[in-house]
Parts: structure tokens; C-alpha cells; sequence
């Protein structure tokens, strides 16, 4: 309990986020119809990796369908639109399958039809080299799901000998500096590698307090834990809908290891991009 | 499930197993935070599960340049063979209805770890405390019927105050009375399952309110070393200035980055 300026008590939100344990331990036990509730809402939330060429299931993981020697993961729009500009406007990917999943973050209700236009979470290869992933995440992979994302890609068979490379944004005010965040320049990039990285970081590595949550924690933690060499790359900005500034951030990643051999015309992706974001600013104004 | 940082599992047989309930204020979890950072303790493993929030970040007990680049995930485990001491240290919170299931596979660990015996590090809300408790100690402690045996003696003389049972239903007078530790995350639920499958567990926890919870965590500390010893007691001699424990460089902007210049 705290009291206000007012001299009001209110209930003061606990950091350790034990309310719902609370509610557990009070011996309040679950009927039957609760069970049904959660057990029918797990399987609304389930991931689910399918090919849309042949709207079939992928029966095992998505690594352990294919060998995988490079694994680069773009999660949110701005890290999504990097990598369609660079490096799939570079060569030729085939779609090799595409996660569904809802939570409360996605706008449709249809959760049998994902159309491609929604948030979204496809995975590629290189033709040229079927060995090289990519996978381009602009849907939220809420807590819950994150550990399920990871099985049906990652699968129980750690693989040692692939790369990963995780590219995503965070918003400026996340991090912690000890002058204040409107004196940093932003957009600016930093790194995280796992033991195995031997690849050395586009930029400077991030800082203890500051921390990173969501899916690239989840991989990168999977990444540490079972030894696999990878390296993600936070670009901290101050706008987090798609921006041009904020996307050509991820540009010294293009001459990292994993990224390099996958660009091939620098000027003429950074003109894809502008056009990308062009078309999107026009089409999302206040009135949609 | 436990994952070695190395090439082989390590033997546990016989250690101490200190860990924190994330509870109100992460006492528990800052307190050892204080265990790992002055002790100096080596990362042995991992305690890989799909049951917190991931997270990660670099080496939280960096001392230089060199080792501030190790990252660290969310529940990891570090050990001090000299002292027989293991310690696991949580980063994050539970996802839903996942503390049931993360206490039976911890303790399914535990047990076949052979660990000596397990202390729970954790806390509750202070203004749950009754009109005695008000007016006692804030530390409190609770002991499995395993552990109880062996070492009740030396709980005695060191006058700890054992945590008291409360009604279960606190608005109906005649209501039963059970431990309850509200604010105290799986502690209860750790407890209850310690003795029922009979593992030598130690619950120390303080009675704390969210806010700056360093002191509490210090104090907590203390109390744990008062029956450990894991550092040598702090003296009372007035002159020495500088506190036993070491905070770890991570605790640096716990609050917050710096204040716009502009504000004043």
C-alpha cells in the first residue's frame, strides 16, 4: 500500500508481479469449465509453422527440416524493412515457411487467415545457397509464445555450427544512461554476442544495467545456453513506426560477417527503402 | 533444466543451495546479487526453462573491461566450492501459470543434485504484519521438518524469530491458521512443496515495502551470514567505513537515467 500526495491509500503495484500468485495461493481452485477457458485460449495462442504454398503443417522444426549454416532474424517493422531492402532485393529467396500465431497485440480477429498484409512472421532461403535463412517477424511473439516460437524453429537439436544474427529496434527512453536520454543522439546501434560469437560487432556493445527483452532475448538466450555463435543488433530510436532514419541505422551491419556476400547494390537498396517507407507513410495517416 | 557452462556437469553433492523468491521489493534476488558480486562467485550453468520471461544482457558483476562482456540470461547458477555454496539467481519474473511448474522442476533438480540443503531467500509486504510483528524484528525464518532436525540447535541460539501462522481467511474469526506469505512470490509454494517431499529447505525473508530495497537486501544479508557465516561478521568497531558486501556494478541506474539538465 502507498499513500498519494492526497493522503488516499492505494494499492501499490509490486515489481516482483506476484498479484496473480496471490490470487493462486489462495486456494481458489480451478472448476472444470476454468480448465476448458485456459486450455481453449493455449491452443488460440499455440504457434503453428505451415507452408502457405501448400497450406500444410510443418511436422517437425523448421532447422531440423533443412540445414541451416547462417540464420538472420529481423523482428519489427524498421529491422524487417532493412533486410527487404538490402538483402532480399540482393538475391533470390524462396518462402520456406511462416509462423501463425494470435495474441491480444494483433489487429485481426481471423486467426485461421492471416493475410500476408497483417503483422507477420515468414522464414526464407537463398536459392543459391539453401543453407542461408532469414526470417522477417513484424508480428509481436508475445511472452507465452516466445518459447514456442523457438521449439518450432529452433527445435531440441541445438546446431552448433550455424550463425545467428538478430537485428530489432527498442525505443531510446529504454536506455539507461547516467546523462539523460534527450542528450543522446538517436538513432544509434549496439550489440549483444553469446560466448561462441567470434564474429566482432558493426558497433559497441550494450552496456550493463541495460537489458533486452522479447523474441531476440528469447533467442539469443536459447543461442548462449546451447552454444551457438550469435549476435544481435539493437538500434535505439525515438520512433518506432517505420522510419527511414531509423532503418538505415542497421547500415554498419552490412559489412559484418553474416550480412556480407548477401548485398549487392548499396544506392539502389537504400532508394528500395525509401520507397518503402514512402509508400507506408501514405497509406497510414490518422484516419486508419 | 540445468545446462553446464562447461563441457562437464558439476557434482553438487553436499552443497548449499541458496536462491530468491521473486517477491515484493526483489529482495531475494538483490540480496543474491550482494552473495555472487562479494563472494566472486563463478557462473557453472544455466537453469534453462520455458517458465520465465527471457531476458539478457552482459556480465551484471562485471569488474573491468575484460569480463563485462559475458552475457548473462535469466536464471543462471554460480558456485564457490571453498564454501560448498551454490547459488541460482532469477532475472526475471513467471510467465502465467508457470510457478507451479518451474517449483517442481527446481526442486526435481535439487533432489538429484543430493544438495545439502536449500535457503530461500524472499520477503513480504510489510503492511501485512500484524500488531506483534509490528513491533518485533522484520526477519523472520521457516524450516522444512527435514532440515528442522539437524539444525533447530543452532537456530535457537541465534534467537530467530520463526515466521507465524496467520488465519487463512483473515475476515472470518474462527477461520484456520496457516503459514501465509503474501508479496512472497512462489515462497509459499516452494515451502509447502519442500516438505512434502521432504528436502532440506530454509525460508529467510524480511518484511519490506517497494521502494529502494538496497538496505533491505543488505539486511537480509546479514541476517543469512549470521547463520552461514559465508563472510566474516560485520565489526562493530565505528571506524570501519566500508560495508562487507559488494554491489555489483549493474546496480548503477537502478532509478532511471539522468535528469534532463533542462528540468532544473
Amino acid at each position: 500500500m502507498a499513500a498519494t500526495f492526497f493522503g488516499e491509500v492505494v494499492k501499490a503495484p509490486c515489481r516482483a508481479g506476484t498479484e496473480d500468485e496471490e490470487e493462486e495461493a489462495e486456494g481458489r481452485t480451478e472448476t472444470p469449465e476454468d480448465r476448458e477457458v485456459r486450455r481453449q485460449l493455449a491452443r488460440k495462442r499455440e504457434v503453428r509453422l505451415f507452408r502457405r504454398q501448400t497450406k500444410t503443417s510443418l511436422e517437425v522444426s523448421l532447422l531440423e527440416k533443412y540445414s541451416c549454416s547462417k540464420f538472420i532474424i529481423a523482428v519489427g517493422n524498421n529491422a524487417v524493412a532493412f533486410l527487404s531492402s538490402f538483402v532480399m532485393n540482393s538475391g533470390v529467396w524462396e518462402e520456406v515457411g511462416c509462423a501463425k500465431l494470435w495474441n491480444e497485440w494483433c489487429r485481426t480477429t481471423d486467426t485461421a487467415h492471416l493475410s500476408p498484409a497483417e503483422a507477420f512472421c515468414v522464414f526464407y532461403h537463398l536459392k543459391s545457397n539453401p543453407s542461408v535463412f532469414l526470417c522477417q517477424c513484424s508480428c509481436y511473439v508475445a511472452e507465452d509464445q516466445q518459447y514456442q516460437w523457438l521449439e518450432k524453429v529452433f527445435g531440441s537439436c541445438p546446431k552448433k555450427n550455424m550463425q545467428v544474427t538478430i537485428l530489432t529496434c527498442r525505443h531510446v527512453t529504454d536506455y539507461k544512461t547516467s546523462e539523460s536520454t534527450s542528450s543522446l543522439h538517436s538513432p544509434f546501434l549496439k550489440a549483444l554476442k553469446t560466448q561462441n560469437s567470434k564474429e566482432p560487432p558493426c558497433c559497441s556493445l550494450l552496456e550493463q544495467p541495460n537489458i533486452v527483452h522479447d523474441l531476440p532475448a528469447a533467442v539469443l538466450s536459447y543461442c548462449q545456453v546451447w552454444k551457438i555463435p550469435a549476435i544481435l543488433y539493437l538500434c535505439y530510436t525515438d520512433v518506432m513506426k517505420l522510419d527511414l532514419i531509423t532503418a538505415e541505422a542497421f547500415k554498419p551491419v552490412l559489412s559484418s560477417r553474416s550480412l556480407k556476400g548477401l548485398v549487392k547494390n548499396i544506392p539502389q537498396s537504400t532508394e528500395i527503402l525509401k520507397k518503402l517507407v514512402m509508400t507506408n507513410e501514405i497509406q497510414s495517416n490518422i484516419y486508419t | 533444466m540445468f545446462v553446464p557452462c562447461g563441457e562437464s556437469a558439476c557434482d553438487l553433492a553436499g552443497f548449499t543451495l541458496l536462491m530468491p523468491a521473486v517477491s515484493v521489493g526483489n529482495v531475494g534476488q538483490l540480496a543474491i546479487d550482494l552473495i555472487i558480486s562479494t563472494l566472486n562467485m563463478c557462473k557453472i550453468g544455466y537453469f534453462y526453462t520455458d517458465c520465465l520471461v527471457p531476458m539478457v544482457g552482459n556480465n551484471p558483476y562485471a569488474t573491468s573491461e575484460e569480463n563485462s562482456t559475458e552475457l548473462s540470461i535469466n536464471a543462471e547458477v554460480y558456485s564457490l566450492p571453498s564454501k560448498k555454496l551454490v547459488v541460482l539467481q532469477l532475472r526475471s519474473i513467471f510467465i502465467k501459470y508457470k510457478s507451479k511448474p518451474f517449483c517442481e522442476k527446481l526442486l526435481s533438480w535439487v533432489k538429484s543434485s543430493n544438495c545439502a540443503k536449500v535457503i530461500v531467500l524472499s520477503s513480504s509486504h510489510s503492511y501485512h504484519r500484524n500488531d506483534l510483528q509490528l513491533r518485533s524484528t522484520p526477519f523472520r525464518y521457516l524450516l522444512t521438518p527435514s532440515l528442522q532436525k539437524s539444525i533447530q540447535n543452532k537456530i535457537k541460539n541465534l534467537n530467530w524469530e520463526e515466521m507465524e501462522k496467520s488465519p487463512c481467511i483473515p475476515e472470518i474469526s474462527d477461520s484456520e491458521y496457516c503459514i501465509r506469505i503474501p508479496g512472497g512470490g512462489i515462497t509459499k509454494t516452494l515451502y509447502d512443496e519442500g516438505c512434502s517431499k521432504e528436502i532440506p529447505m530454509a525460508v529467510l525473508l524480511k518484511f519490506v515495502s517497494e521502494g529502494d530495497n538496497i538496505p533491505d537486501a543488505l539486511g537480509l544479508v546479514e541476517y543469512l551470514n549470521e547463520w552461514l557465516q559465508i563472510i566474516k561478521p560485520h565489526s562493530d568497531d565505528a571506524t570501519a567505513s566500508t560495508l562487507p558486501w559488494k554491489m555489483p556494478s549493474s546496480w548503477r541506474l537502478l532509478f532511471g537515467s539522468g535528469l534532463p539538465p533542462a528540468l532544473f
